[in-house]
C-alpha cells in the first residue's frame, strides 16, 4: 500500500537541499503534504499525483494560474499536469523566498506563455489579463481597454519591436519591477 | 506555431521562413521546450543569456559544460527539472573528479560551511517576531496590508534597540551606583535661586484619583523616577575609571538618532534604487501591474476574489488616467489659466486651514500650561482634560483636516494617482507639524518670564526643571495616542461591524464595512514614533513605553483587521508602500531631530535637575571633555570641527556627486543607443529573412524536382545551405 508515513532518507534530503532553494524544514513539510495527497489516491501507490489532487492544496486553490503552474512543472510524459514529488519540490523551490530573480522570472514566463511557443504575444497577454481580472463578462476589461492595455505593455517591454515579448525582454522588465519578488512567492 | 510567422507574413505565405527562424542561434537559446529525455539537458546552458553558447556548447555539449564567457552557476539556479539538475550535477562532479585531494577537501569544506550558514539563517528566521501572524495576514489580505504589519514590527525592534541603548549607557550606571558603594560626584551649580526644585510630589493623604492623574500625566509619584530627565543628577561616577554621565547621556541621544537614520536608510535603499530605475514618467508601469500583479501567497478564496476586483479597478484607473493625461495635454490656454488660478486659491485655503489649526494648538497649549501652573484643585476629570488639552486639540485637528483635504482635492483637477499622493503629503505635513507647533508653544511658555526677564534663561518659578516638564508633555502625548487608537478600535470599529452585519437600515448601507485604510494607519504610527524620538531625550524610558504600545497596537489592529475589515478597494502596492512608509518615517525623523538639536545646542539647560546642571547648554559637555583630552587628539578634533575642514569636505562631496550624475547621464545615453540598435538589428534580421525566403522560392521555382523543405529535421540541410554551420550541427545533436 501507499507509504503513509514513509520518511525521507537522509542522503536524499541533503541532495534536495543542494538542488533546490528549500530548507530542510520546508522539504520535510512538503514531503508530509505530498504523502497526504498521495494517500487519497484510490488504490496503488503511484509516484505521481494527478492535477486535480494538487489543485486541492489551499495555496493553489484560489490561484488563477494553478493549471498553468501544474503544466509547467510537470515532467510527466502524458502532459496531464501530474506532479511527482520532485516536481513538487521544484515548484516550491521556484516559489520560495530564496530563489533567484532569474529562476522566478524564467518560470513566470513559462506560466504566462499560455500557448507554449516561447514568446508572449497579444493572445497570451490577453489571456493573462483575463485570468488576473476574472473569468466572467462583467469582470473583464472592454475590448477597447484591452487593446490599450496590451499596446501599453508591448510599448514598455518589447525592445526589438517585433510585437511579442520574448524571455530576455520579459526578464529585463521583471528586473525593474519592484513587486515581483514579493508577490511571486508560495510558502507552505 | 505561427507566432513569428504572423509578424512578417500576415497571410502566411512562406512557411520556409519559420524553419529558418527556428534555426537562428538566438531563437535556439530562447527555446525551452522539453524534447524527449534522450537529448538530456545539454542543449541550453543559462536561458537567454549568452548568445555564443549555441556555438560553443553545440559541439561539445555531451562532453563538457559551458566554457568561455559564462561562469558555472550553482546547480540549483538552473531552471530545469530535478532530474536534469541531478544529471548536471553529476556532469560537474565528473569534471571535478580531476581535482586533487587539496581541491576536493576545499570544495567539501566550502560546501559544509554553506550548509551550516543556511541552517543558521533558517534558525534565525524562525525566531523572527510574529512570523505566523504575519503569514496569516498575508494569506488573507495580500502583500499591501502585510507591508503595514512588517513596518510595525520594524518599529517595535527599533524602539527596543533605542531602549537598550539608553538603558545601558544612562540608566544602568545610575542603578548600579544607587545599589553599590561607588564614589559619585553630583552635579551642582552656583546660582542658588535657579536650583531650587521641590517637584510636585504630593504630601499627606493622597486620594486614589490623584494617583490616576499622576499615572496619566507623569506628575506626582512618577516625577522623581527614572522616567524623567530630572532624576539623573549624577555627574561623575568614580570606579576603576571615571564615567562621565552627561557625556554618556548626550552621546546616547545622538547615537539613537543616527542609528534610526542609518537603519531606515538601509531599509529603504532597495526601494529607492528601484524607484530610481523606474525613471520613466509612469509612477507604476503597466508591466509591473500585469506581470507582478497577482499575489501568489493568497490562500483565501474571498481574498482572491477581492484581489481580482482590485486589480481590475487598478487597471481601469490607470487606463483612465492615461486618457485623462492625453486630455490634459490638449488643454487650451484659457482652461489652463483657469485651473492654475483655481489651484492657487485652493492652496491658499489649505494654508489658511493649517494656520488656523496651528493657532488652535498654540492657544490650547498656552491655556493648558497656565491652568496647570495655577494648580487649582478642581474636579478630577476637568483636571485631566486640562492636562490633555493639547493632545485632544491635535487629535481633533488631525481628524478634521484629512476630510477637508479630500474634499478640496476633487476641485483641483489632478490625475487620480497624483490626487492620492498629494492629499497624503498634506496629511503627513499636518500631523508632523502639529507636534512642532506644540513644542514651539511650550518653549514659548517656558522662556517667557514676565516683565523682569529671565535670570536663569528660563522661567524658573513655574518650571524649575523644564526638561522634566517637556518630558511629561511627551509622555502625555504618547499615552493619549495609544488611548485614542484603542478607543477607536473598540468603540467605533466593533460596533460598526455589528451594525452593518445585523441592521439593514440605510445608515448601515451608507457607512459600509470597515476598510483597512493603510495610509491613515501608517501616519498614526509614524506620529507616535516622532513623539518618541523627540521625547526620549527628556524621558529616557519612553522607547520602552513605545515598544509596549506598538506591541499592543499590533495585536489590536490584527484582531480588528481579521474580524472587522475587508480589504480596501483602492489597492496600495506593496513596493511603493514600503518606500512611502520609510520616506514618511524619515520626514518624521528629520522633524524630530530639529527640536532635539535646538534644545541641546541652544536652550539653557535647567540648573535644578538633570546631569547638565553645571553646563550652560547640554552641548557644552563635549568641548569641555575634548579640552581634557591629550593635546594631539584635542587639536585633531578641533581641526575636524573647523570651518576649513567643513568647507573642503562639502566641496569634495559636491564634486563626487556631480561626477556620479554625469556618469549616470552617460550610461543613460548608451542605453538609449543600444536600444535603438536592437530595434535596427531586429529589422535587419527580418529583412534578410525575407530576402532569403524570396531567394529560396526563386530557386525552388527553377528546380521543382527538389524536395521542398518540410518540418522534418533531417531535411534541414536544404534550408541549412544558407545558414551558419554550427547551428546545423546543433540540430544533429537532437
Amino acid at each position: 500500500m501507499g507509504g503513509t508515513s514513509s520518511k525521507l532518507p537522509k542522503d536524499l534530503l541533503s541532495e534536495y537541499q543542494e538542488l533546490t532553494f528549500l530548507t530542510k524544514q520546508e522539504i520535510l513539510m512538503a514531503h508530509k503534504i505530498f504523502s497526504e495527497l498521495q494517500d487519497r489516491e484510490n488504490g496503488l501507490y503511484s509516484s505521481r499525483v494527478s492535477m486535480e489532487k494538487i489543485l486541492t492544496l489551499p495555496e493553489l486553490k484560489s490561484n488563477p494560474f494553478r493549471k498553468r503552474i501544474c503544466h509547467v512543472f510537470s515532467t510527466s510524459d502524458m502532459k496531464d499536469g501530474s506532479l511527482s514529488f520532485e516536481d513538487f519540490l521544484d515548484l516550491l523551490s521556484a516559489f520560495s523566498d530564496s530563489a533567484t530573480l532569474e529562476i522566478k522570472s524564467h518560470y513566470a514566463f513559462r506560466i504566462f506563455d499560455f500557448d507554449d511557443d516561447g514568446t508572449l504575444d497579444a493572445r497570451d497577454l490577453e489571456k493573462l489579463v483575463n485570468s488576473l481580472t476574472g473569468e466572467t463578462d462583467d469582470t473583464r476589461l472592454t475590448g477597447e481597454e484591452m487593446r490599450q492595455l496590451i499596446s501599453n505593455i508591448l510599448e514598455e517591454s518589447d525592445i526589438d519591436k517585433d510585437g511579442t515579448v520574448n524571455l530576455s525582454e520579459f526578464q529585463h522588465v521583471i528586473s525593474r519591477s519592484p513587486d515581483f519578488v514579493s508577490s511571486f512567492k508560495i510558502v507552505l | 506555431m505561427d507566432a513569428p510567422d504572423a509578424v512578417f507574413f500576415p497571410d502566411r505565405r512562406a512557411p520556409a521562413s519559420h524553419l529558418l527562424l527556428e534555426q537562428l542561434p538566438s531563437y535556439q537559446s530562447l527555446l525551452y521546450r522539453r524534447k524527449s529525455s534522450s537529448s538530456g539537458s545539454a542543449r541550453r546552458q543559462g536561458s537567454g543569456r549568452g548568445r555564443q553558447p549555441s556555438i560553443n556548447s553545440g559541439k561539445w555539449a555531451e562532453q563538457k559544460p559551458v566554457h568561455g564567457g559564462e561562469e558555472l552557476k550553482p546547480v540549483r539556479e538552473l531552471p530545469k527539472s530535478m532530474q536534469e539538475k541531478r544529471w548536471e550535477k553529476q556532469q560537474r562532479l565528473q569534471q571535478g573528479g580531476t581535482l586533487t585531494g587539496w581541491g576536493l577537501w576545499r570544495l567539501n569544506v566550502h560546501r559544509s560551511l554553506k550548509r551550516l550558514k543556511e541552517d543558521g539563517m533558517d534558525a534565525l528566521s524562525s525566531l523572527q517576531l510574529w512570523r505566523a501572524e504575519i503569514h496569516l495576514i498575508e494569506g488573507m489580505f495580500g502583500t499591501g496590508i502585510l507591508s503595514y504589519f512588517s513596518f510595525l514590527r520594524f518599529l517595535v525592534l527599533l524602539n527596543f534597540i533605542m531602549f537598550l541603548l539608553m538603558f545601558v549607557f544612562v540608566m544602568l550606571p545610575v542603578i548600579i551606583t544607587s545599589h553599590s558603594e561607588h564614589n559619585v560626584t553630583y552635579s551642582s551649580s552656583n546660582v542658588s535661586v535657579c536650583s531650587e526644585y521641590l517637584g510636585s510630589s504630593r504630601q499627606g493623604l493622597v486620594m486614589f484619583h490623584e494617583h490616576i492623574t499622576d499615572l496619566l500625566s507623569g506628575t506626582g509619584f512618577l516625577e522623581h523616577t527614572y522616567l524623567f530627565y530630572g532624576y539623573y543628577k549624577l555627574e561623575f561616577i568614580h570606579s576603576h575609571f571615571t564615567y562621565n554621565l552627561p557625556l554618556a547621556y548626550l552621546l546616547a541621544t545622538v547615537s539613537y538618532l543616527l542609528l534610526s537614520l542609518v537603519w531606515i536608510v538601509k531599509r529603504s535603499a532597495a526601494g529607492f534604487k528601484r524607484k530610481l530605475i523606474q525613471d520613466e514618467d509612469r509612477f507604476q508601469s503597466f508591466c509591473n501591474k500585469v506581470f507582478a500583479g497577482w499575489d501568489f501567497c493568497i490562500t483565501n478564496e474571498n481574498a482572491a476574489r477581492l484581489k481580482r476586483s482590485s486589480l481590475l479597478y487598478e487597471l481601469k484607473m490607470d487606463l483612465e488616467e492615461e486618457r485623462i493625461k492625453h486630455k490634459m495635454a490638449n488643454r487650451t490656454r484659457s482652461e489652463r489659466c483657469r485651473i492654475y488660478a483655481l489651484r492657487a486659491a485652493l492652496n491658499l485655503f489649505v494654508m489658511a486651514v493649517l494656520v488656523a489649526c496651528f493657532y488652535c494648538i498654540y492657544v490650547a497649549t498656552v491655556f493648558s500650561q497656565r491652568k496647570q501652573a495655577e494648580d487649582q484643585k478642581s474636579n478630577f476629570l476637568l483636571e485631566l482634560v486640562v492636562e490633555y488639552l493639547p493632545s485632544i486639540v491635535i487629535t481633533l485637528a488631525n481628524f478634521i483636516t484629512p476630510l477637508i483635504f479630500n474634499l478640496i482635492i476633487a476641485f483641483e483637477d489632478y490625475s487620480p494617482a497624483f490626487e492620492i499622493r498629494f492629499t497624503l503629503m498634506r496629511c503627513v505635513f499636518m500631523r508632523l507639524a502639529s507636534i512642532g507647533v506644540m513644542l514651539f508653544s511650550l518653549w514659548d511658555q517656558i522662556t517667557s518670564c514676565g516683565s523682569s526677564g529671565c535670570p536663569c534663561g528660563y522661567n524658573h518659578e513655574l518650571y524649575p526643571c523644564w526638561e522634566t516638564h517637556v518630558g511629561q508633555e511627551m509622555y502625555k502625548l504618547v499615552i493619549f495616542d495609544f488611548l485614542i487608537i484603542a478607543a477607536v478600535t473598540i468603540f467605533v470599529e466593533f460596533p460598526r461591524k455589528i451594525i452593518v452585519n445585523n441592521c439593514d437600515c440605510g445608515l448601515a448601507k451608507w457607512w459600509g464595512q470597515q476598510e483597512f485604510a493603510i495610509p491613515q494607519n501608517v501616519l498614526e504610527i509614524v506620529y507616535g514614533q516622532t513623539i518618541c524620538w523627540i521625547g526620549t531625550f527628556y524621558c529616557p524610558l519612553l522607547p520602552a513605553i513605545n515598544t509596549v504600545k506598538y506591541v499592543l497596537v499590533f495585536y489590536l489592529k490584527k484582531v480588528s483587521l481579521v474580524t472587522n475589515c475587508r480589504p480596501s478597494t483602492r489597492p496600495f502596492r506593496a513596493s511603493s508602500s514600503n518606500f512611502f512608509f520609510l520616506v514618511v518615517l524619515l520626514i518624521g525623523l528629520a522633524l524630530a531631530s530639529v527640536p532635539v538639536i535646538v534644545s541641546i545646542a541652544e536652550i539653557r539647560s535647567s540648573r535644578a535637575c538633570g546631569p547638565f546642571v553645571s553646563y550652560s547648554t547640554s552641548w557644552k559637555v563635549v568641548p569641555r571633555v575634548i579640552s581634557q583630552l591629550p593635546i594631539g587628539l584635542n587639536s585633531f578634533l578641533l581641526a575636524l570641527a573647523s570651518e576649513a575642514f567643513a568647507v573642503s569636505f562639502f566641496v569634495i562631496t559636491c564634486l563626487g556627486m556631480f561626477y556620479v550624475i554625469a556618469l549616470a547621464g552617460a550610461h543613460k545615453r548608451v542605453i538609449e543607443q543600444l536600444r535603438d540598435q536592437l530595434v535596427m538589428e531586429g529589422r535587419d534580421k527580418r529583412f534578410l529573412i525575407q530576402k532569403l525566403c524570396q531567394a529560396q522560392q526563386a530557386v525552388n521555382a527553377h528546380s521543382p524536382e527538389r524536395r521542398p523543405p518540410r518540418g522534418f529535421r533531417g531535411n534541414r540541410y536544404d534550408a541549412g545551405l544558407y545558414l551558419v554551420e554550427p547551428s546545423v550541427e546543433l540540430e544533429t545533436q537532437a
